[in-house]
C-alpha cells in the first residue's frame, strides 16, 4: 500500500512539474511567435501622385477623356512599394468620387472612355502599397468632344487623294483612247494552253480560288480570272469544276461562271454543282481538295487567291498527279512555294494586274498605270528618306508614321 | 437591278468606312461601327449557308450513288457526330473532360495535326527540285535557303562553334532574315498594298465588275 | 540512265521515308542542345517582363490544332510567363477552334504547381471571351468597344457581370496584347486594325512557314516581337527558365532540316554531274 502511495505522490510531482514545463514551454514559445509576429507594420502611405490632369483625348469620337499623373515618388523609387493606381471620378470638384479604373505600378496614364459629351468631369488618383492609400489633388475639369478631322492621319488622307486621282486621271486618259504599255504575264498566256491541254486528254480542271473571304482583294482577282479561264473552258468543252472553302466564294463563282458560259455561248454546260463548298477549315480543305487531285487526276490546276500554309500541300500534290498547274498568289510566304511546285506563278501585284491584262479593258489599264504614281512617290520617299537620314536629318519620319 | 443593288451598297458602305477612318465625329463613326456588326452578323451566317451547301452535295451523291459517295456518308455521319455531341454538352462543350473534349482530342486533333505535318515532307520533296545552282540567282537562293536552314537548328550552332561570336550560322540566318529578307518582302507589300488600294477604288466606284458575273 | 540521272529523279516517296525517320527516332532520345536567343524573341519576352502585376493582358488564339505542335509550346510558355508574374488575362479567338485551345493551355498551367497556389480565380485573374466571326473587322470593333464586340463571355456569362472587365473598354485599357497564329486572320490582321489604328503593343507567335511575312512590322516597331515556329517557343522556354516540349522537340527538327540540306546537296551533285551529258544531248 504505502510504495503504491509514495508511488502515486512521485507521479502527481512528476506531472505538476510536466504541468509547469508544458506551461512554461507555451507561454515561452507564444512570446517567440508574438516577437516574430510583431512585424513593424507599414503605416506609411505612399507619396501621392501629383500633377493630375485630364483632357479630351485628341482625334477621337469623343465620348473619351484622356487623364495623366505624374507617377508618385515611391513608385520605383524612395520606398518603391507602389502597388497600383486607382483612378476616380466625379462631376464636381469637390463632389462624391467614384472608382473608374485602375493602373498597374508605373502608369501615368489612364482613358476614360465613359464619359458623356459636353458633361464636366473632374478626376483624383489613388495610389496605394497594398495597405495605405493616398489621394491626388482633383484634376481640372475636362470635357471630351468628337474631332471632325484625324489630324494625326493628314499624311495618308494626302496620299490617299493624290493616289486615287492618279488612277482616275489615267483611267480617264486610257478611255480618250491612250494606248497603254502593259507587260506580258507568262502565267495568263498560259491559260488557254493548260485549257487545251485538259480537253485533249479528257481529263478536269480544278480552279482553286484560294482559301479566303470574299472580302480580301486576292479572292476578288482569283474570281475575276476564274470568269477568264470558265470561258475559254466552256469554248473549249473543258470540264472545270471550283471547290471552295467559302460560302460567300462559292455564291460569287457560281454566279462569275454561269456569266462565262452564257458569253461563250453555252448556258446549257453550266451546272451549279460545279461549284461546291467543302469546309472553312484550312486543312480540312486541304485535305479534300488533295483527295481530289489523287482521284481524278486532273490535266490543269488553277491556284489564284490568297494562300497559307496548304499552298505547298496543294501544289506539291498536284504536281505529283502531273497536273500542268498555273498558280498566283500576293502572299509573299506562299509565293516561293508555288514557284517551286507549279508551271507558272503569278506573283503578288500581277494577280491585281490580271483582270486589266485578260480583259485589256482601258479603264482598268488605267489603273494600273495609277498605280505607278502610287509607286513613285514610294521611290522617291525611300531615296530621299535615306539619304537625309545619311546625312543626319532624323526630323522627316515622324511624317510618315500614321496615328 | 441585279447588278445596280449590289453596286451601290458597295460603294455607299466603300465610301463611309473610308470617311469614317478620317473624320470620326458622328454619324460616321456609329455608321462604321454598325457596318461592322452586320458583317460579323453575316460572316456568321454564311457558316450556314456553307454547312447547307455542303449536305447538299453530299446527300445527292450518295443519293446518285456517284463515284466516291461512300466518303460522302462519312462527311455526313461526321458532322452530325460532332454537331449532336455539341448540343448535347450544351454552354460548356468546350471544357476539359466533355465528350465533344474527347473528340477533338482524338479525332480532330490528329486529323488537322497530320495534315499540317504533311508540309514537312512536302517541303522536303520541293526543295529538293528547286534548290539547284542552275544559275546565279538560284545560287544565291541555295545559299541562303542553306544558312538559314541550318542557322535556325542547334546543328548549325555546332557546326560553327569554332567561329567568333558575331560570324556563326545562326547570326548569318539573322541576318537574311533582317535585312535582305525583310527588304524584298518589303518591296513585295508595297507593290501588294498599291493593288489592293486601286482594285478597292475599281470596287467601289464600280469600275471592276468582273466578280459580279458577266463581262 | 545512269546513276546520277535516277538519283535527280529520285521518287518522292523515297525522300519521304528518309524524313519520317529523322523526325520519329530523336522523340526517343532526350538530348539536350545548345539554343541560340534571338533578339525577336527576346523582344516579346522582355516586354511580358516588363509589365507591371496587375496589368492587363489580351491573348488572341487564331489557330486550330493544324498547327498545334508549334503553337501550343508558344501558348503554355506565355501563359506560364504572364501568370507567374500575376498579369491579368483576356483571352478570345479570332478562329472558332481558339478558344478550345486556349482551355487545353490554362487547364495545363493552371494545374502546375506554383502557379495551382496562386488559386487564380477566373472572372477576376483571367477571362475567356470565346470565338467571334468576322476577322479583322472584329479586331476593329474591339478598338471601339469590347463590351460590344463580346456581350458575353464563352460561357455565357455578361461581361459586364466580370469584375476584370470592368473597365476594360477598349485597346487603350490593354496593356499589351499577344496574338497566336497560324495564318488569316491573324497577326497582319493584328498589326494593321490593332495596333496601327489603335495604338495597341503588340506581340505575337506565329508558325515557321509564316514568320518571314512578319519581320518588316518587328523592324518598324510595330511587333515588339515574334516567336517564330518551334525554335521561337524552344527559345521562350530558356528564357523564362522552363525548358519543356518545343526544346525536346529542337532535336528531331534539327536532324530533319540536315536531311533536307543533305537531299538538296545530293541533288546538286546529281545535277552538276549530269549536266555535261544534258549539254551534249
Amino acid at each position: 500500500m504505502k510504495s503504491s502511495k509514495s508511488k502515486s505522490l512521485k507521479e502527481k510531482l512528476s506531472l505538476i512539474v510536466l504541468i509547469l514545463l508544458f506551461n512554461f514551454i507555451l507561454l515561452f514559445s507564444i512570446a517567440i511567435a508574438q516577437e516574430e509576429l510583431i512585424v513593424p507594420k507599414d503605416t506609411i502611405p505612399p507619396a501621392s501622385p501629383t500633377n493630375v490632369g485630364a483632357f479630351d483625348t485628341p482625334n477621337d469620337r469623343g465620348r473619351s477623356i484622356t487623364i495623366t499623373w505624374e507617377k508618385s515618388k515611391d513608385d520605383g523609387t524612395g520606398a518603391n512599394d507602389v502597388k497600383g493606381y486607382e483612378i476616380l471620378r466625379a462631376t464636381e470638384a469637390d463632389g462624391e468620387y467614384e472608382l473608374i479604373g485602375s493602373s498597374a505600378s508605373g502608369a501615368q496614364k489612364f482613358t476614360d472612355n465613359n464619359v458623356t459629351d459636353g458633361k464636366e468631369y473632374f478626376y483624383k488618383i489613388n495610389v496605394t502599397d497594398g495597405i495605405n492609400y493616398s489621394l491626388s489633388f482633383p484634376s481640372l475639369p475636362a470635357m471630351s468632344k468628337a474631332q471632325w478631322f484625324n489630324l494625326s492621319r493628314l499624311n495618308i488622307f494626302v496620299f490617299v487623294v493624290v493616289l486615287s486621282f492618279a488612277i482616275l486621271y489615267f483611267i480617264n486618259r486610257a478611255k480618250a483612247g491612250k494606248k497603254l504599255y502593259i507587260r506580258k504575264i507568262a502565267g495568263l498566256e498560259a491559260v488557254d494552253d493548260a485549257v487545251g491541254r485538259a480537253t485533249e486528254m479528257g481529263r478536269k480542271i480544278f480552279y482553286i480560288p484560294g482559301i479566303s473571304d470574299m472580302d480580301n482583294m486576292q479572292t476578288i482577282a482569283g474570281v475575276t480570272i476564274l470568269g477568264r479561264v470558265a470561258k475559254v473552258a466552256a469554248e473549249y468543252e473543258a470540264r472545270l469544276e471550283v471547290p471552295v472553302s467559302r460560302s460567300m466564294v462559292m455564291v460569287t463563282c457560281r454566279e462569275v461562271m454561269k456569266g462565262a458560259y452564257t458569253d461563250a455561248g453555252r448556258p446549257d454546260a453550266f451546272n451549279e454543282d460545279l461549284v461546291y463548298y467543302l469546309t472553312d477549315d484550312q486543312f480540312g480543305y486541304a485535305a479534300a481538295v488533295d483527295g481530289l487531285f489523287v482521284r481524278e487526276k486532273p490535266a490543269a490546276i488553277f491556284l489564284q487567291g490568297q494562300f497559307y500554309a496548304e499552298s505547298l500541300i496543294l501544289a506539291e500534290t498536284g504536281n505529283s498527279v502531273g497536273a500542268i498547274q498555273i498558280a498566283g498568289t500576293a502572299a509573299p510566304a506562299q509565293i516561293p512555294f508555288f514557284i517551286a511546285a507549279c508551271d507558272y506563278t503569278l506573283i503578288g501585284e500581277e494577280l491585281f494586274a490580271a483582270s486589266a491584262y485578260l480583259s485589256k479593258d482601258p479603264k482598268l489599264l488605267g489603273s494600273l498605270k495609277g498605280q505607278d504614281v502610287g509607286k513613285f512617290i514610294f521611290l522617291a520617299a525611300i531615296v530621299i528618306g535615306a539619304i537625309l537620314l545619311s546625312l543626319g536629318v532624323y526630323d522627316i519620319s515622324p511624317l510618315f508614321s500614321a496615328g | 437591278m441585279r447588278r445596280e443593288v449590289p453596286l451601290t451598297i458597295t460603294a455607299i458602305v466603300g465610301f463611309t468606312l473610308i470617311i469614317a477612318y478620317f473624320v470620326p465625329h458622328a454619324p460616321f463613326s456609329d455608321v462604321r461601327d454598325l457596318f461592322s456588326d452586320w458583317f460579323m452578323v453575316i460572316a456568321a451566317f454564311a457558316i450556314y449557308l456553307g454547312i447547307l451547301n455542303l449536305l447538299k452535295i453530299n446527300v445527292d451523291k450518295v443519293y446518285k450513288k456517284r463515284p466516291g459517295w461512300g466518303f460522302s456518308i462519312v462527311t455526313i455521319l461526321g458532322f452530325f457526330l460532332f454537331v449532336y455531341i455539341g448540343i448535347r454538352e450544351g454552354r460548356d462543350f468546350g471544357e476539359f473532360g466533355t465528350r465533344y473534349y474527347w473528340l477533338y482530342d482524338r479525332i480532330y486533333y490528329p486529323l488537322m495535326a497530320a495534315m499540317f505535318a504533311i508540309l514537312a515532307f512536302f517541303i522536303a520533296s520541293a526543295s529538293y527540285r528547286a534548290f539547284r545552282a542552275r544559275n546565279l540567282e538560284a545560287t544565291i537562293l541555295l545559299l541562303a535557303a542553306f544558312f538559314v536552314m541550318l542557322g535556325r537548328v542547334p546543328i548549325g550552332y555546332y557546326l560553327t562553334t569554332w567561329l567568333p561570336e558575331g560570324w556563326r550560322m545562326g547570326n548569318i540566318a539573322d541576318w537574311i532574315m533582317d535585312f535582305p529578307q525583310t527588304a524584298g518582302q518589303r518591296a513585295v507589300m508595297i507593290g501588294i498594298a498599291l493593288g489592293i488600294v486601286s482594285t478597292s477604288l475599281r470596287v467601289i466606284l464600280g469600275i471592276e465588275r468582273a466578280f459580279l458575273g458577266g463581262e | 540512265m545512269g546513276f546520277f540521272e535516277k538519283l535527280l529523279k529520285i521518287d518522292r516517296r523515297v525522300i519521304f521515308i528518309f524524313i519520317a525517320i529523322a523526325i520519329a527516332l530523336p522523340l526517343f532520345f532526350e538530348v539536350t542542345m545548345h539554343i541560340d536567343i534571338t533578339p525577336v524573341v527576346r523582344g516579346v519576352y522582355d516586354t511580358v517582363e516588363a509589365l507591371p502585376s496587375g496589368s492587363k493582358v489580351l491573348i488572341s488564339f487564331d489557330y486550330d490544332p493544324g498547327s498545334m505542335p508549334e503553337l501550343q509550346p508558344m501558348a503554355e510558355s506565355v501563359l506560364r510567363h504572364c501568370f507567374s508574374k500575376d498579369l491579368k488575362l483576356v483571352i478570345m479567338g479570332l478562329w472558332p477552334q481558339g478558344p478550345l485551345q486556349a482551355n487545353w493551355a490554362l487547364e495545363i498551367i493552371l494545374n502546375e504547381p506554383d502557379i495551382k497556389e496562386k488559386n487564380l480565380k477566373y472572372g477576376i485573374d483571367y477571362v475567356n471571351l470565346g470565338y467571334i466571326a468576322g476577322g479583322e473587322v472584329v479586331i476593329q470593333r474591339l478598338g471601339s468597344d469590347i463590351h460590344a464586340a463580346f456581350p458575353a463571355d464563352y460561357y455565357g456569362t455578361p461581361i459586364d457581370e466580370i469584375p476584370l472587365m470592368k473597365g476594360v473598354q477598349n485597346f487603350s485599357n490593354i496593356d499589351f496584347v499577344y496574338n497566336l497564329s497560324a495564318g488569316y486572320p491573324g497577326t497582319t490582321e493584328w498589326v494593321q486594325f490593332a495596333v496601327d489604328r489603335f495604338h495597341a503593343k503588340l506581340g505575337a507567335g506565329n508558325t515557321a512557314v509564316q514568320a518571314p511575312l512578319m519581320y518588316p512590322y518587328i523592324n518598324t516597331g510595330q511587333l515588339v516581337g515574334l516567336l517564330g515556329g518551334m525554335k521561337g517557343a524552344a527559345e521562350y522556354e530558356i528564357l523564362a527558365k522552363r525548358p519543356a516540349r518545343a526544346v525536346r522537340y529542337m532535336f528531331g527538327q534539327g536532324v530533319s532540316h540536315a536531311v533536307v540540306i543533305f537531299f538538296v546537296i545530293v541533288g546538286n551533285i546529281a545535277y552538276f554531274a549530269t549536266r555535261k551529258k544534258r549539254k551534249e544531248s
